[in-house]
């Protein structure tokens, strides 16, 4: 595989046997990394600076932080429109459970369905979920407002019945495969010993599957969170009444006001919005970087 | 979370309360299985048929109509391939959006998953806070699909944002780079590359597969650096960057949310930022024009599976599997 060419580029590792890898100076490298690391964070640094700036500040301050540090953007942004944005936060979070809880039952009653049950055509749906992973979201969403809309839940009642029935019909590929690959690791012993004391396919799923999926259940609970707080396209398409939307939805009606001193509020605001995530990110970062692993699901 | 059911906490033998009652042979249990299956099958199947088979197969057949969301289906026009005609020769907005689009992912994805690579390198090599790292590199990825974060990002371009007031160091006079139709979208590629966390964690947990000993022979063949990574790295790596390279392409090509923020919703300035999503959007929730939206989702879907078929045709020419590993 390697060409021999004797060159003068010995390894610089000092004991090339005992390291894990041969490499150059690690002070250097760390280096690097650290002013890697300030460039990526630094939008994140610049957005929490700026929402506690004064309009003033905004245009005329260049550097990170504030002079004086201004908390009125945020109960300014908090009551900026005619629905506060609490309200937006209780959409959001609504929307975003009821996703979790969805997600978690209907996506593990497939995966037990595929990891462990014998069934006619197991093979056929099994290849047809693995197909609909590649299936774009942008796709669907016009075949789904026609459907939805047709059958009247479209600025229904409770509008959020587009956003959440295809939640609870194990729609969302990913989990479903990520659990069936997460089942199969569970030792079959366990189902034939329950089968043994008399436990059939329900007993199984109830007593054994159930509680032994728990880690699976944590990292599709926590993603289908995360996706559902961000996503923007369908709350945008499905909810049209102001005092339903969330906060994504919410946040762009900033941009609609160009003027400047809404920029203040407006990043208070995206501050705010990403809170939970990043709440999320720091509880369950090893989780978070393990589950991208395992299934390769985008970030 | 809190979706688990408290498992038993006695911890008896699974199903003993049902030992008794319910013992059955072989056979039985065989043809009760297969209709559980079915049973705990059944929401994915309903899903699958109610709201992604049917309503594709419904909207593919409204492609071929003039439908308008407000008339009824009653009364909906087949127009036979007139929507696919006006999508090819005649809306220069759709083939614009196309090129916008394709701009868009050739540009963003090699440089972000080259992002990622060389990161994932580096990090590789540290012996200490690795995980540390990886999670910071990783938060981008978590944060930055948000309408909240295109926020930002649009605003750190702009004529008093962060990007200025760094050239601004080096003595250059910065400009509204969103507002510039010749640098709009290149804004919205930094935005996609900054976001190269996630494919990097995919190179990293591939790196760690790589056996120490291909290095140490490479070593003591005499190969420096370059030439390791050149005849050791890659190859062995190749399976994880066919990996990313389709899944960030499939992503690339599906940009909406920073390219709504940063236009209001018009693909603006001047068309710049219209992405093949923004502009069915606008297609069909905008302009209402649902039978060519449904046109376009079709002609989209059937693109992304060609690039993937492309990917999977080709791969087999630089994507190299150690014998272990492809199944």
């Amino acid at each position: 595989m390697v060409t021999v060419t004797p060159t003068a580029d010995a390894p610089t590792g000092t004991t090339p046997t005992t390291r894990r890898r041969p490499g150059g100076r690690p002070v250097l490298r760390l280096l690097i990394l650290v002013a890697i690391v300030a460039v990526v964070l630094y939008p994140l640094f610049w957005m929490v600076g700026t929402s506690m700036k004064s309009q003033e500040e905004i245009v005329n301050n260049l550097g990170l932080l504030p002079e004086r540090f201004t908390p009125g953007n945020y109960t300014a942004g908090w009551s900026n429109f005619d629905v506060s944005f609490g309200r937006f936060f209780l959409n959001s979070a609504m929307v975003s459970l009821l996703t979790v809880v969805g997600n978690g039952l209907s996506c593990l009653l497939a995966a037990y369905a595929f990891a462990r049950l014998r069934f006619r055509l197991r093979g056929v749906w099994f290849a047809v979920m693995i197909g609909t992973l590649l299936l774009p979201q942008h796709v669907l969403i016009v075949p789904q407002y026609i459907l939805f809309r047709t059958l009247g839940l479209v600025g229904g009642d409770w509008p959020y019945l587009p956003l959440l029935i295809p939640q609870f019909l194990a729609t969302e590929a990913f989990f479903v495969f990520l659990m069936v690959q997460f089942m199969r690791g569970v030792p079959r012993e366990l189902d034939e010993a329950a089968r043994i004391d008399g436990a059939g396919p329900y007993g199984i799923f109830r007593h054994i599957i159930l509680p032994l999926s728990r880690p699976a259940l944590v990292t599709t609970a926590i993603f289908s969170f995360i996706w559902t707080w961000n996503d923007f396209f369908r709350q945008l398409v499905f909810l049209s009444q102001l005092e339903d939307y969330t906060v994504p939805v919410a946040l762009t009606l900033f941009i609609d006001s160009t003027s400047q001193s809404a920029v203040g509020p407006m990043f208070a605001m995206s501050v705010l919005s990403l809170l939970p995530v990043f709440l999320f990110f720091v509880a369950f970062q090893r989780m978070l970087v393990e589950g991208i692993n395992t299934s390769g699901i985008k970030g | 979370m809190a979706l688990t059911t408290a498992p038993d906490p006695t911890r008896r033998g699974p199903g003993s309360a049902r030992a008794h009652t319910d013992r059955r042979g072989p056979g039985r249990f065989r043809h009760s299985e297969g209709l559980a299956g079915y049973v705990f099958l059944s929401p994915w199947l309903i899903g699958l048929m109610g709201v992604t088979a049917v309503p594709m197969l419904l909207s593919l057949y409204l492609s071929f109509t003039n439908y308008d969301i407000l008339t009824p289906f009653s009364e909906v026009e087949w127009v036979g391939l007139a929507n696919y005609e006006r999508m090819f020769t005649a809306d220069p907005s759709y083939w614009h959006a196309v090129r916008v689009t394709l701009t868009f992912a050739l540009i963003a994805v090699p440089l972000k998953l080259a992002a990622a690579l060389g990161v994932a390198l580096l990090l590789n090599r540290a012996w200490r806070g690795v995980g540390l790292f990886r999670g910071l590199f990783y938060l981008p990825s978590l944060l930055g699909g948000s309408v909240a974060l295109a926020i930002v990002w649009v605003n750190m371009f702009n004529r008093d944002g962060a990007f200025n007031s760094l050239l601004s160091l080096f003595g250059i006079q910065g400009k509204p780079w969103v507002n510039d139709p010749d640098w709009a979208l290149e804004t919205l590629m930094v935005l996609a590359i900054w976001q190269f966390g996630a494919p990097m964690v995919i190179f990293l947990a591939g790196l760690k597969q790589v056996p120490t000993e291909l290095y140490e022979a490479a070593s003591v063949d005499g190969a420096g650096r370059f030439r390791q990574f050149r005849n050791v790295t890659l190859p062995m790596l190749s399976p994880v960057i066919f990996f990313n390279l389709v899944l960030e392409t499939i992503n690339g090509f599906q940009g909406f949310t920073a390219a709504f923020v940063l236009s209001n919703g018009t693909g603006g300035p001047v068309d710049s930022t219209l992405m093949y999503t923004l502009n069915l959007y606008i297609t069909g929730f905008t302009e209402l024009d649902m039978g060519y939206a449904s046109a376009m989702a079709w002609v989209f879907l059937l693109a992304i599976a060609v690039i993937t078929a492309v990917f999977f045709s080709t791969g087999r020419f630089w994507v190299h599997y150690s014998d272990g590993e492809d199944r």
